[in-house]
């Protein structure tokens, strides 16, 4: 009656069921199923990035006519010539300026708000609250508008230009700020500043040493986006602009007698060096650990 | 609760070896909660001591108002001679080892350990540093990340980075909370050295009673915000003064019974219609009625019909056996429906009792205690053995 | 672990940070100089925008002066925008309608973007949100243009939709001339018959394309926050991927979806930009109505009213979300 485990074994694996390999449609619709996600990410940043090598791919282009829309002869000539041309050069500096300005002022503005937000407890959170999310939400054409009435009736009509579109552009950029360095906040571990002061940190050395480092990446990256949103606006510019023309307004103006190749040129530089500012520490952060 | 602290007035030593900890009449409120209430201990300079007691029983928040993260609500928390109730973390000698350690991630192994020096103004930074590094055998790794390292070596550098300071007395935090079983009772018997080694005051902080037994050299018992009991492990174990104790550190059986009287230093007592006997100085309670406890490895088991002389004894009938190697665990049910434990050597060679066989039990009077029956049988006990 | 302070209402600040060295009014001095710029500059000119819609004169006319007077508010700038822009051309509906199909794509699109990098990404996960925030840098309007290139008539997207028959479909999707005026939002159709470009299609796409970003990131933002372990506990269930994802991801990510409806759909219905570059040139929406009035004709009065009446749906839309989730998950 009794049998060894063995002979148990045996009998049991000869009552399997047959063991098929699944066929190669079985594979294929299982690989498929498995990563149709990454396959539509992969479409959507195919959609996101098409316009963006189309601005680069054309730089390289000379345009048959005024317009630069359709191929026509493969040309560094663009590259070459890009700061000669007065317009361009004069638009992008004073673009570079204005973003220069507005991403210092709403990267102190709103990483104090970020803190107070992200490291306390106070009354009035909702309202505040409110107020730094309604900008985002705002068109900016409402935005732009508003601000030109308020120019309007201070009697500022006179002097828009490079003072009131920095003012604007920081109002806008606070809001992205706040939200970009108070999610760093919210990742960072207390238990981190508890150990600094149990270490002998005072408040102030605990900030410097432990809470400003690790929350300085997020800084870096409101940053950059400030830099790029107010690089890249054209909306609220345009109503508190007055003469002033900022490389946005110039490819607008530019857009119905056609947008010279130099304009891509200058749009694929910015992308370029974004790239490389952002990927460069990452990469550099790699080859370090290997 | 019951036998609280020894004297506060203990004799100051700075000798080197760390400081006394005094804690004064401490309560901490967190709203309406109290989180601890009203508690005093004292813990002697040089000693490794342990706090444990369930999750929610304030011993992380007694942690927290000794390292200054936590201000009490009253009370007062003494150093050596220095009141430090109001002072800031970083104006304490006290030093932490976090729980999960909480290293900082953008500095290296060797500024995480040099990181107190350095606010303390340490002249010799470097080779404290390497000397420390040698001593928990981390030396290759002072210019990694700690996120490179195992949980095992960011544990040791913890332990570095706080005891490099030389504080007056150093608190560990579930220290080993995050680390595998194996790993753990190494790193428990790692720390227990460095303690020995260094002679400065541990106060560790746990739920894990075996990690709490195998280090300290005195453990509290906290349930509730309140110490149930203090003292050298073996006491606490042998001798439990509180259901709350005798459940929570181990297993006990609790058997209702009546204590009927005491000559010398011996009491007798009634168990279901059963006479036994124990001595006075482990009655614990101060009515008549009372829990009698034993161990489950206290407990004898036999074939019923089995003479026993001289020894506690009461019939049963095994539900459940369960062969673990070391021992044999029996659940014994007993007349009046109640179900014991009992922790069995394999010491017999006819292998184990089989369920439903009658038996008897039996054990040494002097192993028996009494507890007083107006608390909760089932106090402490809702930890499961072996928890994790 | 033992006895943590129970939470204050809403606020996620730390028990310790705030326990140890801050005073009271420290949150308040980190906060004022920002929130005083918002107040002047965002605040402020909302309600300026507001007097100016209740006031009559004109850049362009007269002494170019604004008069505004609490006795006779001229509600009649309000019946002139509805007549104008709701009424006679259905713009404010029309910018509404792209606003919300975009708001949809947007949301179609960025989902499995922004699930795949919370996810399934492993150590690309960093490059990756790198990448969808890299089109930023270039210039928005160059890139809007581009998809005048990619949209063009001979361009091989628009030659497959046309010899798929998708064109003919989409064209045929449209307003019925015998409706009212007030509901001719596509009279003539999605797309034309062979073309893509200056279509409601094309200002659609832009629209979508422009603001995929801000829809991106809370999504990925609330993505991320949810533990892997809850949906493999729904597949463990018995729950199909599928139903795991219905029942357990996508409710877990609902404020990210609300956030980013908020900051495409709104933002979207006043922008002027796409319409400009890419619809036909009589197919204007809100953003570039108030534009025009503001820039070309010099209405302001007008002009606010239309701001405001965009503003109201804005503060609507918000009102409802904070009603139903607070203030705590908008920033």
């Amino acid at each position: 009656m009794t049998i060894t485990i063995e002979e148990r074994r045996e009998q049991a694996l000869a009552a399997l069921p047959p063991h098929r390999e699944p066929g190669f449609w079985a594979r294929t619709n299982r690989w498929i199923r498995t990563h149709l996600v990454q396959f539509f990410a992969a479409f959507a940043l195919l959609f996101m990035f098409l316009p963006v090598m189309i601005v680069v791919l054309f730089s390289f282009n000379v345009p048959a006519g005024r317009f630069n829309y359709n191929w026509n002869q493969f040309s560094t000539i663009a590259w070459t010539n890009v700061w000669s041309d007065d317009q361009i050069t004069s638009a992008v500096k004073l673009s570079i300026e204005i973003a220069l300005v507005a991403t210092t002022v709403s990267v102190v503005l709103g990483t104090l708000i970020a803190f107070a937000i992200g490291r306390h407890n106070f009354r009035g959170r909702g309202g505040i609250n409110l107020l730094i999310f309604m900008p985002m939400a705002t068109p900016e054409v409402v935005m732009g508008s508003s601000l030109l009435t308020l120019f309007v009736t201070a009697q500022l009509e006179g002097s828009l230009g490079f003072g009131t579109i920095t003012v604007a552009h920081i109002m806008f950029c606070i809001s992205f700020v706040v939200v970009t360095v108070k999610a760093r906040i919210a990742g960072l571990d207390s238990r981190l500043e508890q150990a600094a002061m149990d270490l002998y940190a005072d408040e102030r050395t605990t900030f410097m040493k432990i809470t400003f480092p690790l929350v300085l990446p997020g800084i870096v990256a409101a940053a950059l986006l400030a830099f790029s949103l107010s690089f890249d606006d054209f909306v609220i510019t345009n109503f508190t602009s007055g003469q002033a023309v900022t490389f946005p307004m110039f490819v607008w103006g530019a857009n119905t007698r056609g947008i010279p190749p130099e304009a891509n040129v200058v749009g694929a530089l910015m992308f370029i060096i974004a790239l490389v500012v952002v990927l460069v520490p990452e990469v550099v952060k790699r080859v370090r650990k290997n | 609760m019951s036998e609280q602290t020894t004297s506060t007035a203990a004799p100051v030593s700075t000798s080197g070896g760390g400081a006394d900890l005094h804690i004064v009449d401490v309560t901490k409120r967190f709203g309406s909660f109290k989180a601890v209430d009203d508690l005093t201990l004292t813990i002697p300079a040089g000693s490794f001591f342990a706090l444990l007691g369930p999750s929610g029983c304030g011993k992380t928040t007694t942690l927290r108002m000794v390292a200054g993260l936590e201000e009490p609500s009253a009370g007062r928390i003494v150093i050596g001679n220095e009141d430090v109730t109001h002072k800031k973390p970083y104006k304490r000698p006290v030093n932490t080892v976090f729980q999960s350690y909480a290293l900082f991630p953008h500095l290296d192994i060797f500024e995480n350990v040099a990181f107190g020096l350095r606010r303390s103004g340490s002249k010799d930074v470097r080779n404290e540093v390497e000397a420390m590094l040698e001593l928990v055998e981390l030396s290759t790794y002072a210019r990694r990340k700690p996120t490179q390292l195992s949980g095992g070596q960011q544990q040791r550098v913890a332990v570095a980075r706080a005891l490099i300071n030389k504080p007056e007395v150093l608190l560990l935090d579930e220290p080993l909370g995050a680390l595998d079983l194996k790993l753990r009772r190494q790193m428990q018997i790692e720390l227990k050295r460095i303690q020995t080694d260094v002679g400065i005051t541990f106060v560790h902080v746990t739920h894990d009673q075996e990690e709490a037994m195998t280090m300290a050299d005195t453990i509290a018992v906290m349930n509730a915000g309140q110490v149930e009991q203090m003292g050298a492990p073996m006491e606490l174990y042998e001798n439990p003064v509180t259901t709350f104790v005798a459940n929570f550190l181990g297993q006990s059986n609790l058997i209702k019974g009546e204590l009927t009287g005491k000559t010398g230093g011996d009491a007798s007592l009634l168990v279901q219609g059963q006479r036994m006997a124990m001595p006075t100085a482990r009655v614990h309670s101060e009515r008549d009625e009372v829990w009698v406890g034993v161990r489950p490895e206290k407990m004898q088991i036999s074939r019923a019909g089995t003479a026993v002389e001289g020894e506690n004894s009461m019939a049963g009938v095994v539900t459940d056996a369960s062969y673990i190697g070391v021992s044999t665990q029996y659940l014994v049910k007993l007349p009046w429906g109640q179900e014991v434990s009992i922790f069995s050597q394999n010491l017999s060679t006819e292998g184990p009792l089989g369920a439903g066989e009658d038996v008897v039990l039996h054990w040494n009077p002097a192993h028996t205690f009494a507890l007083d029956a107006s608390q909760d049988a089932d106090a402490g006990a809702e930890k499961v053995e072996g928890d994790e | 672990m033992s006895a943590a302070p129970a939470p204050g209402a809403a606020a996620p600040a730390d028990d310790v940070a705030r326990s140890v060295g801050t005073k009271a009014w420290t949150p308040y001095a980190l906060l004022s100089p920002g929130m005083l710029w918002l107040a002047i500059f965002f605040l402020i000119p909302t309600v300026m925008l507001a007097r100016m819609s209740l006031s009559s004169g004109s850049a362009f006319a007269g002494d170019g002066t604004f008069t505004f007077s609490v006795k006779s508010l001229q509600w009649g700038n309000y019946g002139d925008a509805i007549s104008k822009y709701v009424i006679d051309s259905p713009i404010f509906q029309k910018s509404l309608i792209y606003a919300l199909i975009a708001t949809v794509l947007c949301l179609a699109i960025a989902y499995p973007l922004a699930y795949t990098i919370a996810f399934k990404a492993g150590r690309w996960r960093n490059l990756l949100l790198v990448l969808v925030i890299a089109p930023f840098f270039t210039s928005f309007l160059l890139r809007t243009t581009a998809w005048s290139t990619i949209l063009s008539d001979s361009s091989v997207v628009v030659q497959f939709m046309e010899s798929t028959g998708m064109l003919n479909v989409l064209h045929a999707i449209n307003t019925p001339d015998s409706w009212p005026t007030w509901t001719q939002i596509f009279p003539d159709g999605l797309t034309g018959e062979n073309r893509v470009l200056q279509t409601p299609l094309a200002v659609i796409l832009g629209i979508t394309y422009n603001f995929l970003p801000f829809m991106t990131l809370p999504l990925f933002a609330s993505l991320e926050r949810i533990d892997i372990r809850l949906i493999e506990a729904a597949t463990d269930l018995y729950s199909s991927a599928f139903t795991a994802f219905r029942k357990v991801t996508f409710p877990l990510s609902l404020p990210g979806v609300v956030a980013g409806t908020l900051l495409t759909f709104i933002p979207a219905a006043g922008d002027p930009v796409n319409a400009a570059l890419l619809g036909a040139a009589n197919d204007s929406l809100m953003g570039n109505a108030i534009d025009a009035q503001f820039k070309a004709t010099g209405n302001y009065p007008l002009a606010a009213s239309l701001s405001v009446m965009l503003m109201v749906v804005i503060v609507t839309m918000v009102a409802l979300y904070v009603r139903r989730a607070g203030t705590e998950e908008l920033v």
